[in-house]
């Protein structure tokens, strides 16, 4: 009924392409492993490394390590690095290089259903790997409080917001060469997006324009879930995200049913 | 929908852009008929059989498969029928029994079910010792047959399959048309495009030609020849650069004359008889071939050209 209401959406279908990624990553665990490394690997070096450099910080009255600080951002990367990674280079794959959306079309799924299962299928990884990250988060003991469990879903919708984009981004790709281009986006939203020091840092206008990153607003509305420090803008900070992953799947759905539905 | 039409479409337009691809053509098939899509690249071919698989939507004109709205139906439609499109497509990191059982899994089928048809696929199409290997192994026939298994899958009422045996051995063709055949005898309607004659010849009850989207003769294999050829060719190659040469000396021995590069045809009632006569008048090729009019002559007839060029 709802697949009816809102065509651009898909159906139960859709559950239909989440088996089929976990179909294809079962023959390829060794992905599915360093999935969960990657962001393991950015808590060890970054943040325990320039923890012993930087000493404690203020936020918001709260005096915190700096593990403490950037170990969110961390998470905040690593699901932004995860979905972008997944949605934009396997689906260029599938779109573009091995047809298998073409196959996928003979059946009684359509189009919105792929795209919709891509998404799906990046929202399962994510709940998996953001999971183990707040595990080790917790391990590392650099959150003081319970309520980095928070973390959780506010990571999963991070991975929404990025896979949606990404998935957009993916359907303007012409050849492997355009990829440079992701690598172009990425690089500064990671550097920039008050992942690694506060954006008060920044000069004003600076400050301004990282203010728009997806990427700044899920590091600062993890920030504060890990720390508890609760506050009216986070809710913002998630309609934010929600309004950005929303635009990115329409953008998809409709660029996806141009190229294989001519 | 009226009698036993699985298919109908009318008046049925595709265009990209400024670009018609299909200008308008009619076409009705019934059950359990073999019927084919003739004509060159470009001829509008794949772009009919997407509309026909309730993929693609018509810009214009009407189409009704099994009775039924591919606009409002499409997810209905296309769960009852088979595609084998011109390229394999398949899913490269699976193996090829999982290729099998996965895309069953998009028809709602059980995984028992798919289990059961994969392996009994896998044996119609000669694919059992493989069934575990990945599919980027596998040869071009062995992929074609994997792909045609896999329109299999949901056991449809239509096959459609595009240009099926493009880029095989003959080996590998002579098995496909097999296993085709099995197919058409257990009553599932063929719609085949083909570029090939001898194809086109062997497999199809009734077909159409299609030159520049449109449809410019439709009828059975034999009915097709009888109308637009006749009995017999006589194929004359000479030692010259240019066959036009002979187009004038060579003309009232037969109905037509038709120059090719590489060789001069004569469509005649009795081959023979017309040979005898060019040697007769002194004209000597240094070869001569007398065979049937085939499906390749009523396309020369009717498009001007050859259909491989």
């Amino acid at each position: 009924m709802l697949a009816r209401s809102f065509p651009m959406i898909g159906s139960r279908r859709s559950l239909r392409v989440l088996e089929r990624n976990a179909m294809i990553y079962r023959a390829q665990w060794v992905m599915l492993v360093s999935g969960f490394f990657e962001p393991l690997f950015y808590l060890l070096s970054i943040g325990i490394g320039l923890n012993k450099l930087v000493g404690n910080l203020h936020v918001h009255g709260q005096v915190i390590s700096y593990v403490a600080f950037v170990a969110p951002g961390m998470l905040a990367t690593s699901a932004m690095n995860g979905a972008m990674i997944d949605s934009i280079f396997n689906t260029f794959f599938r779109l573009k290089i091995s047809h298998s959306y073409d196959a996928i079309l003979a059946t009684p799924l359509e189009v919105t259903d792929i795209a919709l299962g891509e998404v799906l299928w990046a929202l399962s990884r994510a709940t998996v790997y953001s999971a183990s990250f707040i595990v080790c988060m917790a391990a590392l003991g650099d959150t003081s409080s319970p309520w980095v469990i928070f973390c959780w879903p506010g990571a999963i919708l991070t991975s929404l917001t990025f896979s949606c984009m990404g998935l957009a981004a993916c359907t303007f790709m012409r050849t492997w060469q355009d990829f440079d281009l992701v690598t172009l986006v990425q690089l500064p939203l990671f550097l920039f997006s008050g992942t690694f020091f506060p954006i008060t840092s920044y000069p004003h206008w600076l400050g301004a324009i990282v203010w728009f990153s997806p990427l700044y607003q899920s590091a600062a509305l993890l920030r504060g879930l890990s720390l508890g420090q609760f506050d009216w803008i986070m809710i913002f900070r998630a309609g934010y995200l929600l309004f950005i992953a929303l635009i990115g799947l329409y953008i998809a759905a409709r660029r996806f049913k141009k190229i294989l539905t001519p | 929908m009226t009698g036993t039409h699985v298919l109908e479409a009318h008046q049925l337009v595709k265009r990209f852009g400024e670009f018609e691809a299909v200008k308008g053509i009619d076409v009705e098939i019934d059950r359990g008929e073999s019927f084919g899509f003739l004509g060159p690249n470009g001829a509008g071919k794949t772009s009919t059989m997407r509309m026909i698989s309730a993929v693609s939507q018509p810009s214009g004109g009407t189409i009704s498969i099994f009775g039924l709205d591919p606009r409002t139906h499409g997810p209905e439609i296309r769960s009852r029928l088979g595609v084998v499109p011109q390229e394999d497509s398949l899913e490269l990191e699976l193996s090829v029994r999982h290729n099998l059982e996965m895309f069953g899994r998009y028809f709602d089928l059980s995984r028992r079910v798919v289990r059961e048809r994969a392996t009994e696929l896998l044996e119609f199409t000669q694919l059992t010792e493989r069934a575990n290997d990945k599919v980027d192994n596998l040869s071009g026939g062995m992929k074609r047959r994997l792909t045609i298994a896999r329109g299999l899958m949901n056991r449809p009422e239509i096959l459609i399959l595009d240009e099926p045996t493009t880029g095989l051995d003959p080996q590998a063709r002579h098995l496909l048309w097999d296993r085709l055949y099995r197919l058409k005898r257990e009553g599932v309607t063929l719609i085949i495009t083909t570029h090939y004659m001898d194809e086109a010849e062997q497999l199809c009850d009734r077909l159409v030609v299609m030159d520049q989207g449109s449809i410019v003769a439709e009828g059975a294999p034999r009915t097709l020849i009888e109308q637009f050829s006749t009995r017999e060719v006589v194929e004359l190659r000479f030692t010259t650069d240019d066959h036009e040469e002979y187009f004038d000396r060579l003309a009232p021995f037969a109905e037509r004359v038709e120059v090719l590069p590489d060789r001069v045809l004569l469509y005649v009632n009795n081959g023979d008889d017309t040979l005898r006569d060019v040697h007769a008048a002194h004209i000597t090729p240094t070869s001569a071939l007398v065979r049937r009019s085939s499906l390749e002559d009523v396309f020369l007839h009717l498009t001007g050209r050859t259909l491989t060029e």
